[in-house]
């Protein structure tokens, strides 16, 4: 779960970065994009990888759940969880499984879209049929709609529960020093809050620019 | 009354002692190479029973089994590791002399004996401090973490009774730390199959075949089976009997049983009567309790005992008109500073507990039930504290900064036992002095062993606290766990190979005999009694008035009429017991009330030999002090000319007539002095 | 005080369970929890009912042989005590307290409150010691020094007193502080660093066999230790199980 979930924590971070650069440079966010969409490398190697992880870590997730519902046959009448763990750490059940439900709505909103354009129309292997210009527009597009932008910023809010127990978890059980605690705790915990804070912002962006149109399309 | 002292005419020739010839210093090596040995291939084929896995139990079945023998092990409790021994706070004495303040073999051995008010064996003891230094390395070894200093070596602190440092410890939990050890030990050799361990098992009864142990009938605490289980040797490690008291600082499950058992098959049991009991302890607060708890003595390191020298301010103390805090120096009274003033509060613990009982019976008591004294650590906070400012450069004048570093010395010495304090009683001995009383501890008597660990019964061993042979009448602080790890690790592994020679043919012993029916029988029949029986009181009811009347009258200090009517007492009581004692469920299930009500009818018996033995000594000596045997100052007086022996007694089938044997002690190599401390 | 209490009474360990009701009115604040227990036993004795199996012994806090989950937490409400050492000065008039097993499958009920942990003493079995015998024929103690500090880091995971609350805390009901106690004070000192490796991987595998649940890290059984054992051996024991 550690190792899944650090890889994870790092493609989130770059998807941050990519995102971001459209509300820095849209030409930036095109050029980007363009690049991860269409690189052998990327395309054929490592989003393989990612989806392995992705998978891996959820379905480890729901094993050792399972498992660890078992270790406990009867359940207490009365259990004070609150008094010792926060209530993020002992739900990441919960906390993973609506980012995971969101995965899904942003496979179906983005990435089929994107496989339909690459493979059944093509785009893939004729590189004439491929714009490397549309993805800024398309993503303004996207967050015109309210209820979209809400659904993204409610699914952060689950993320950056996720994040701010696991990735720090997942130091402890590689075997965090003492001497690190405090530093890597702080780390993880201001990752956990500014990282999903920041695809919040760029989705409330888009959303502002969608329907005020004050930046013109690129 | 019908109170005969019953003495043997002539020494048993089952008290031959053992003890080998030659110098004193010689004579463990010298028994050592010419005992018997059992060769690797023989141990393989001899099994070995041992009850109880706490220091003594928990060494000797690890060594046992590593040697080669098949070992079972017994306990009642649901862990090995959970023996009592995992109590004990303070520390272990050896005779490594690594601070280099003049500690040696003798000087341990002559501290112990001297302790023990020259009623212990002085072979034994001298064997004890002989091997003590071992026990640090294999303890060591085996990744005990004792305290250490910035050097990384080993650290000692000083105790009661002696004037070196040679005790090792760890914080406040040096027991934990130890039974810990030798529970690795053990489970090292159950992981190899040499040691099957039975755990919540009670010892029932010992097996005797042609006047030899052959074996014990257990019985699972869970399941209430009653199981048979033979050995060509078994080695009794069940602790001391102090819960006879009711309330002690022992566990609610301590109990004499296994030794009570053998006892009444033929081993003899002796001295009884001493009882040590524990001058820093937490007083007793309501009829509630069940339970004291005991402050480490090495707290009398750093706390000053006393009590206001007025009666008026006593009395104020006790009904909350005056905080101890507010009685000014002049108008304190500390007063084992003042009686004993080269030992001053490291006096030993007999004499520290008669000292607080001496100045509360006289009025000077500081709790409502007037039965508690001070144990105050402003002097050592203020003096460490001194220390720490001037090292840090701080204002040495200033108090408040003082006071502060002060305590936090305190804190990292002391600190689990202060938080242990604070909560039980509610009062942050930090800032206000602690109140302690003296309770029952640790019982010196027990069964009466040779040199060879071996009771009056072939076959049958007694190890630890639960025999007598190495305290006297008195222990002193750190020994216990060094007398527990002693005869566990070093001394019983080479001395029941030499009993066990002659084993090397017998094979297994059968259960199927009519000696292990019979003990079977006679345990359902007493269980059956119990359970069938619809009586209206608890086992609790009894075993709190046993403990009262013991504690009334064989206490702290004894005499002649107050133990005469102890005696009738116990017997009414025993009486009661087994018309009234309530056993509520059955006897095929986990039944905590059966259990107690088996030990509990044995402390009934026990507390009545404990009566007869005390009145029979009518000198007083270490943890044992009659009335009618004291000096002018109210000092012990011993009476050497008539008691310097060993009272083992001998079950002649009647609990009211025990038969008395005397083993002589000779001291060879040490002057008997009056033993004071001032 | 008044106290009513809802308690978990099971026959045996094939039995099914359920919580009974009592109430006792003459507590005191300076009882121990323990004691009050005990005063509800000799009522029910002298009411001729069965009293309720708990388990205790040293009742100083020392042994870990007392347990139960009491108001939803492991040993009570206070911080750093068992439950022998709770005092009913915790609790006001009139209040209910709830009493449970400590729960997990590794630790099934033997009877009412009783539960079974000779699984932690498979899992010691399974590797928790240095392999040396017994002879002390051994090095003297002095002969290695070892800085103080580690000595007593060693020694804070060794106060582990086995009593379980870990488990009975922790929503999965794992073992991971008890076992990565003993994995840490040995893997402090030169002694226990020879068998370090072994030692790691054959506990873990003992632990994970016994059917104790996984350690998510939500820190519950450092919070509910009562000897405040800490979360860095469960961080030092996955630091040897991943590069040992």
């Amino acid at each position: 779960m550690a190792l899944s979930g650090l890889f994870l924590v790092v493609f989130l971070l770059q998807h941050f970065i990519i995102n971001f650069s459209s509300v820095v440079s849209p030409t930036t966010f095109n050029q980007w994009s363009h690049f991860m969409g269409y690189n052998v490398l990327v395309q054929f190697v490592l989003q393989p990888i990612l989806i392995f992880g992705v998978v891996f870590h959820f379905v480890m997730g729901f094993v050792l759940e399972i498992q660890n519902r078992k270790s406990r046959r009867i359940s207490y009448a009365q259990f004070k969880g609150n008094k010792n763990a926060p209530w993020v750490s002992r739900n990441m059940i919960w906390s993973g499984g609506v980012v995971l439900f969101f995965l899904i709505l942003h496979f179906i909103d983005f990435w089929i879209p994107e496989l339909n354009h690459k493979y059944i129309e093509g785009s893939m292997f004729h590189a004439e049929l491929s714009d490397p210009s549309r993805y800024y527009s398309e993503l303004v597009h996207k967050f015109e709609s309210l209820l979209r932008v809400c659904v993204y910023v409610a699914a952060f809010v689950f993320l950056a529960m996720h994040i701010y127990h696991g990735f720090s978890s997942a130091f402890q059980s590689l075997g965090m020093k003492k001497k690190h605690k405090r530093s890597l705790l702080f780390f993880t915990q201001a990752f956990a809050i500014i990282i999903p804070l920041g695809f919040c912002f760029i989705a409330l962006y888009h959303h502002l620019v969608s329907i005020h149109t004050i930046v013109p399309h690129a | 009354m019908g109170l005969e002292i019953n003495t043997a005419k002539k020494t048993s020739i089952k008290l031959s002692s053992k003890v080998p010839q030659g110098k004193l210093s010689d004579k463990w090596t010298t028994h050592k190479s010419r005992i018997r040995l059992v060769s690797p291939a023989n141990k393989r084929n001899i099994d070995i029973i041992v009850v109880g896995t706490g220091l003594a139990g928990g060494s000797a079945a690890a060594t046992l089994a590593e040697l080669g023998y098949n070992v079972k092990a017994f306990c009642f409790q649901d862990s090995a590791r959970r023996a009592h021994s995992i109590a004990a706070q303070g520390g272990i004495n050896a005779a490594k002399n690594y601070v280099g303040d003049g500690d040696s073999v003798y000087r341990l051995f002559y501290d112990t004996i001297k302790g023990g008010d020259y009623r212990s064996r002085e072979a034994n003891v001298y064997r004890l401090a002989e091997v003590s230094s071992n026990i640090i390395d294999q303890c060591v070894a085996q990744g005990v973490p004792f305290a250490r200093d910035y050097g990384g070596l080993l650290d000692n602190r000083s105790f009661g009774g002696v004037q070196v440092s040679r005790t090792f410890y760890a914080k406040g939990q040096t027991g934990q730390q130890l039974q810990l050890g030798c529970y690795s030990a053990l489970n090292r050799q159950i992981a190899r199959g040499k040691v099957k361990m039975y755990s919540r098992h009670e010892m029932m009864d010992l097996v005797l075949i042609n006047g030899k142990a052959r074996g014990i009938i257990a019985r699972d605490l869970v399941t209430g089976q009653l199981q048979r289980h033979g050995a060509h040797a078994v080695v009794i490690a069940s602790g001391g009997y102090g819960n006879v008291f009711y309330l002690s600082t022992n566990a609610m499950g301590s109990n004499v049983s296994a030794g009570w058992k053998i006892y009444k098959k033929g081993a003899f049991f002796a001295n009884p009567c001493f009882t040590q009991i524990h001058p820093t302890c937490i007083p007793v607060s309501g009829t509630y309790q069940s339970k004291l708890t005991l402050m480490s003595e090495s707290l009398r390191n750093d706390g000053r005992i006393w009590v206001p020298k007025s009666i008026q301010d006593a009395k104020m103390i006790r009904e909350n008109q005056l905080a101890p805090t507010d009685v000014p120096e002049e108008q304190r009274d500390y007063f084992l500073e003042r009686r004993y003033p080269a030992f001053g509060n490291l006096v030993p613990r007999d004499v520290a507990s008669r000292a607080a009982k001496e100045r509360c019976d006289a009025g000077y008591g500081v709790n409502i039930t007037g039965d508690a004294v001070f144990l105050d650590f402003h002097s050592a906070i203020k003096r460490y504290g001194k220390e720490q400012a001037h090292l840090t450069g701080l204002d040495e004048t200033n108090p408040e900064i003082y006071m502060d570093l002060g305590r936090k010395v305190i804190k990292s010495k002391y600190g689990n036992l202060f938080q242990m304090y604070e909560k039980i009683v509610d009062q942050n001995p930090y800032y206000t002095p602690m109140k302690i009383y003296p309770a029952v501890h640790y019982t010196m008597g027990g069964v009466w062993v040779d040199y060879n660990l071996m009771t009056t019964i072939d076959g049958c061993f007694c190890i630890g606290e639960a025999n007598f042979s190495d305290h006297g009448a008195n222990r002193l602080g750190a020994s216990a766990l060094m007398q527990g790890l002693a005869d566990g690790y070093f001394v019983l592994p080479y001395t029941i190979g030499d009993y066990l020679a002659d084993d090397i043919r017998t094979g297994p012993i059968s259960t199927d005999t009519k000696e292990f029916e019979e003990a079977e029988d006679q345990i359902k029949t007493q269980i059956d009694r119990f359970i069938k029986q619809k009586g209206s009181k608890s086992v609790d009811y009894f075993h709190k008035t046993l403990g009262r009347i013991i504690w009334d009258f064989c206490g702290m200090s004894r005499n002649e009429k107050g133990l005469k009517g102890a005696v009738q007492k116990i017997r009414n009581l025993r009486e009661d017991f087994y018309k009234n004692v309530s056993v509520p469920g059955t006897s095929e299930q986990y039944n905590e009330e059966l259990a107690k009500a088996c030990r509990v009818a044995d402390f009934l018996e026990l507390g009545e030999l404990m009566a007869i033995d005390a009145l029979n000594r009518t000198e007083s000596c270490g943890g044992h002090f009659r009335e009618e045997s004291q000096t002018k100052q109210g000092e012990a007086l011993r009476d050497d000319e008539n008691f310097m022996y060993v009272a083992a007694w001998e079950h002649t089938g009647d609990l009211q007539n025990p038969l008395l044997h005397k083993e002589e002690l000779k001291f060879q190599e040490i002057e008997v002095k009056s033993r004071s401390y001032k | 005080m008044k106290i009513k209490l809802k308690i978990w009474r099971q026959e045996d360990s094939k039995s099914k369970g359920r919580f009974v009701r009592y109430a006792l009115d003459s507590i005191t604040p300076e009882m121990s929890f323990l004691e009050m227990l005990d005063v509800l036993n000799e009522q029910l004795i002298s009411s001729g009912d069965i009293p309720v199996a708990f388990d205790h012994d040293c009742r100083e806090g020392i042994c870990g042989t007392c347990s139960l989950f009491i108001n939803g937490r492991a040993h009570g409400p206070d911080r750093l005590v068992t439950t022998c050492q709770l005092h009913m000065r915790r609790f006001n008039d009139g209040d209910t307290i709830v009493i449970e097993p400590f729960r997990s499958k590794a630790f099934p009920v033997i009877k009412d409150l009783v539960v079974d942990r000779s699984s932690f003493d498979r899992i010691q079995q399974s590797g928790g010691y240095i392999s040396i015998n017994t002879s002390g024929n051994t090095q003297d103690a002095n002969a290695i020094a070892i800085p103080k500090a580690d000595a007593d880091r060693s020694f804070e995971a060794a106060t582990c007193i086995g009593c379980g609350a870990c488990v009975a805390a922790c929503k999965n009901a794992s073992a991971m502080l008890f076992v990565s106690a003993k994995v840490s004070q040995y893997a402090l000192l030169p002694q226990g660093k020879v068998e370090a490796k072994n030692r790691v991987k054959n506990m873990v595998a003992q632990m994970d066999l016994e059917g104790f649940g996984n350690c998510s890290n939500t820190g519950a059984c450092e919070i509910e230790c009562p000897k405040g054992i800490s979360l860095e051996n469960i961080a030092r024991m996955n630091r040897e199980y991943l590069f040992g």
